[in-house]
């Protein structure tokens, strides 16, 4: 059954942890390293230097993707924190999940017949340009946007074009999964292939949680900015 | 306008009261009865032959699954909907033409009820084949090619129309989304050539 309830500052941060493994990635992205004994949430966060309204709210979303943000929660977010948080996740994807991938797909790549492996291999060309786009859409000019908010300067963007254009990028994963299950030819790299497998459904739903994030949290909160911005002027 | 009777066959009062609440504004449609187990089913489709079925699978367990089948065969008029509380096996979901979750709004749950009365398609949820028909076939061939839907049309005789109805088959068959996924697929079955593909 799904649980309800949501993480608090007085959670420990072990049992945080222990009830959804998947939070040690974004532990990491906090920069907040194991071994924290019995400390909660509040105590950890306060010794990393992180905002613990912020850390709770993207775990929350991570453990709970039907988890919708109050506007008191979105309130308390620092445009610098979320900002910085996007871009870590970014790095990890592009330097550490998908090289990690790649490095399993070529060895994979590397045992099929030639005309296989080019195929496979473009194709994860494609996706890897398809994310470095996505990425550097959002960091050159979502990002830079939402930090001259505030600013006096004119904008002719707005968080709506990104809301509305925003693109999928868990789409061609889910095809090379198909594709590594079902019709490769089955004698090639078996063990290899349930690992990447594996791998690829991690990064999915990791990418999916990113999104979550992005849609929920990172969305709402420039409106709210903007709506500021705006009755300021 | 015609009015359209719904019985309700869920265990939680929680739920059917809320989705009795759903239906109260919506003047097409009327709940005549709600009842909480199966037992009861036979002699309610009997006294009021409604136009929709709202079920919750559970209730039939997994021994009763052909009650639905039956309803099916001697009440062909009334529609089938499963109400799906939790995780539940597929299985139990072959007999229903449509789902409605927990967590969908009020809007949701009447655009499903409104396209099932208005359309009364006589598919049901699983009767999908897993091979790909000769149509199909050519169509995904076309698609790896990287030609356009009207270029498909024109070349295979067939509507725009027809071209993106396969389209979505090949999808939902295949569990491939993208062109280039598909365009893998049909190189591993060597429906196409790597030269016909790439310049």
């Amino acid at each position: 059954m799904v649980s309800y309830e949501l993480f608090s500052e007085k959670t420990k941060m072990a049992e945080l942890v222990i009830s959804n493994p998947k939070l040690m990635l974004t532990l990491s992205r906090f920069g907040i390293e194991l071994g924290f004994g019995d400390h909660n949430v509040k105590e950890v966060c306060e010794k990393a230097n992180v905002s613990s309204s912020f850390f709770l709210l993207i775990c929350n979303l991570y453990a709970n993707p039907d988890y919708i943000p109050s506007s008191v929660e979105l309130d308390s977010v620092n445009t610098e924190t979320i900002i910085s948080y996007l871009s870590v996740s970014h790095r990890y994807y592009v330097e550490e999940r998908i090289p990690h991938i790649e490095h399993h797909l070529n060895r994979i790549v590397e045992a099929c017949p030639e005309r296989f492996g080019n195929t496979l291999q473009r194709f994860f060309k494609e996706y890897k340009d398809e994310v470095a786009n996505h990425f550097k859409y959002e960091e050159e000019t979502v990002f830079p946007y939402i930090n001259s908010l505030g600013n006096d300067s004119e904008n002719k963007f707005s968080i709506h074009e990104f809301k509305s254009t925003h693109s999928n990028i868990e789409d061609k994963l889910g095809d090379l999964m198909n594709i590594l299950i079902k019709y490769l030819p089955a004698d090639i790299f078996p063990k290899e292939r349930i690992e990447i497998s594996l791998d690829i459904m991690d990064l999915s739903s990791d990418l999916n949680c990113h999104t979550l994030v992005e849609e929920r949290v990172l969305v709402p909160f420039v409106e709210l900015l903007e709506r500021k911005c705006y009755e300021n002027k | 306008m015609k009015i359209n009777k719904i019985v309700i066959a869920e265990p939680s009062p929680i739920v059917s009261a809320g989705l009795l609440r759903f239906f109260e504004d919506l003047n097409q449609l009327q709940v005549v009865s709600v009842i909480d187990n199966v037992d009861d089913l036979n002699d309610k489709m009997i006294v009021y032959n409604p136009d929709v079925l709202i079920v919750n699978p559970l209730m039939m367990g997994y021994t009763n699954n052909n009650i639905i089948r039956q309803i099916n065969q001697n009440y062909p008029d009334t529609i089938c909907v499963a109400l799906v509380t939790t995780f539940i096996d597929k299985s139990l979901l072959r007999y229903f033409k449509e789902i409605i979750e927990l967590s969908d709004n009020k809007q949701r749950v009447a655009n499903k009820i409104f396209n099932l009365i208005n359309n009364n398609d006589d598919s049901m949820l699983q009767n999908e084949s897993v091979d790909l028909s000769n149509r199909e076939t050519d169509v995904l061939i076309c698609v790896a090619k990287g030609m356009t839907n009207k270029d498909i049309s024109d070349m295979l005789n067939i509507s725009v129309h027809t071209v993106v109805t396969h389209r979505k088959n090949i999808v939902k068959k295949t569990g491939i989304k993208s062109v280039s996924g598909l365009t893998v697929y049909a190189l591993l079955n060597n429906l196409v050539e790597e030269s016909d593909i790439y310049e």
